[in-house]
């Protein structure tokens, strides 16, 4: 009887699961983000990211400034065409997996500017995955926005190296 | 003593030339003849009249109207403390008007602005190019013929 109670761990110190969902739970608390700021958005943006709203808390905390380094792009502010291929370059820079949040009413669908300068929404440049409206959103949309995608990514099959298929 | 207004200096400098549109303390404001520009500007920039500030140079579009368009000059002397608002309508079929590049540094800005938006040609302008819009921008978008919805995307849009 002694024997057998060596082989197995006690209960509650391992759990099973499966290792898509492992993945996914490691990928949605760890976001490394890039704000692509551009417009008034940005104040939103630096309080839900600063000390009172803390984007941190729900692991998201670290911004990088190279696209090379981050896996969710944020997109603040009116995207003019003369700033889309910038915006295109960014995203493709950009490593996989990664996600895009469309930040504020102009990123969504061009807003109040619907005009010869401005693009009528980032989806007819780059693919979007989460839209967060509001003239500026406020910084719990933003955090709401943020939770939507964590339950987005840790739902979606995820894509690792060994899986994909070599051409 | 009442300082004299500068409608009234101008009225005398220029005889005949100049319109007087609108007076109020502070807020003078005169329509020159396109011709009449450079002259005009380079006399109230010396002194005694001193506007040695251009605030704004901006157009506007009247269109259907005629002159169509009208070139907006705000002024201002440091010395006095004055404003002056200067006007000069351009007809659709020559749309130039001398540059202020000579006088004013910053007028180079402003008008490549009014060229990008308007279309408007300054003459002696250094380095006419647009401002705002990118290149292969067809057209000058503040004008009212410039359709609402016309769209020129610089790179493919999704579907």
């Amino acid at each position: 009887m002694a024997e057998i109670k060596k082989k197995h761990p006690p209960a509650g110190q391992f759990i099973t699961t499966q290792f898509n969902s492992l993945l996914g739970w490691a990928r949605k608390y760890s976001l490394f983000h890039y704000p692509f700021v551009t417009a008034c958005c940005g104040m939103e943006y630096m309080s839900a990211a600063c000390a009172h709203f803390d984007i941190d808390r729900f692991g998201a905390g670290w911004t990088r400034f190279s696209p090379r380094q981050s896996d969710m792009l944020l997109v603040v502010g009116t995207v003019t065409q003369k700033l889309a291929p910038a915006l295109r370059t960014v995203y493709d820079q950009m490593t996989e997996p990664k996600w895009v949040i469309a930040f504020g009413t102009c990123t969504v669908s061009g807003g109040i500017y619907d005009n010869y300068a401005v693009v009528q929404g980032i989806d007819q440049i780059i693919p979007v995955d989460i839209y967060i409206p509001g003239c500026p959103p406020r910084p719990e949309m933003v955090l709401d926005g943020l939770l939507k995608l964590q339950d987005k990514i840790q739902h979606q099959e995820q894509d690792w190296r060994w899986k994909k298929k070599i051409p | 003593m009442e300082e004299e207004n500068t409608l009234a200096v101008l009225g005398r400098r220029f005889p005949g030339r100049v319109r007087e549109v609108l007076v109020s303390p502070g807020d003078e404001v005169a329509e020159i003849n396109r011709q009449d520009l450079l002259e005009v500007v380079d006399f109230l920039k010396s002194a005694p009249q001193d506007f040695s500030m251009l605030l704004d140079l901006t157009c506007v579009d009247y269109a259907p109207g005629k002159p169509r368009f009208e070139m907006v000059y705000h002024f201002f002397s440091l010395s006095r403390l004055r404003r002056l608002r200067l006007k000069v309508r351009l007809d659709e079929a020559e749309t130039r008007v001398a540059s202020l590049t000579s006088l004013w540094k910053n007028a180079d800005w402003l008008e490549r602005e009014v060229f990008d938006l308007f279309g408007v040609v300054f003459d002696g302008h250094p380095y006419l190019r647009r401002l705002f819009m990118y290149d292969g921008f067809e057209g000058h978008p503040l004008r009212k013929d410039y359709p609402l919805r016309r769209r020129q995307p610089r790179i493919r849009m999704r579907d």
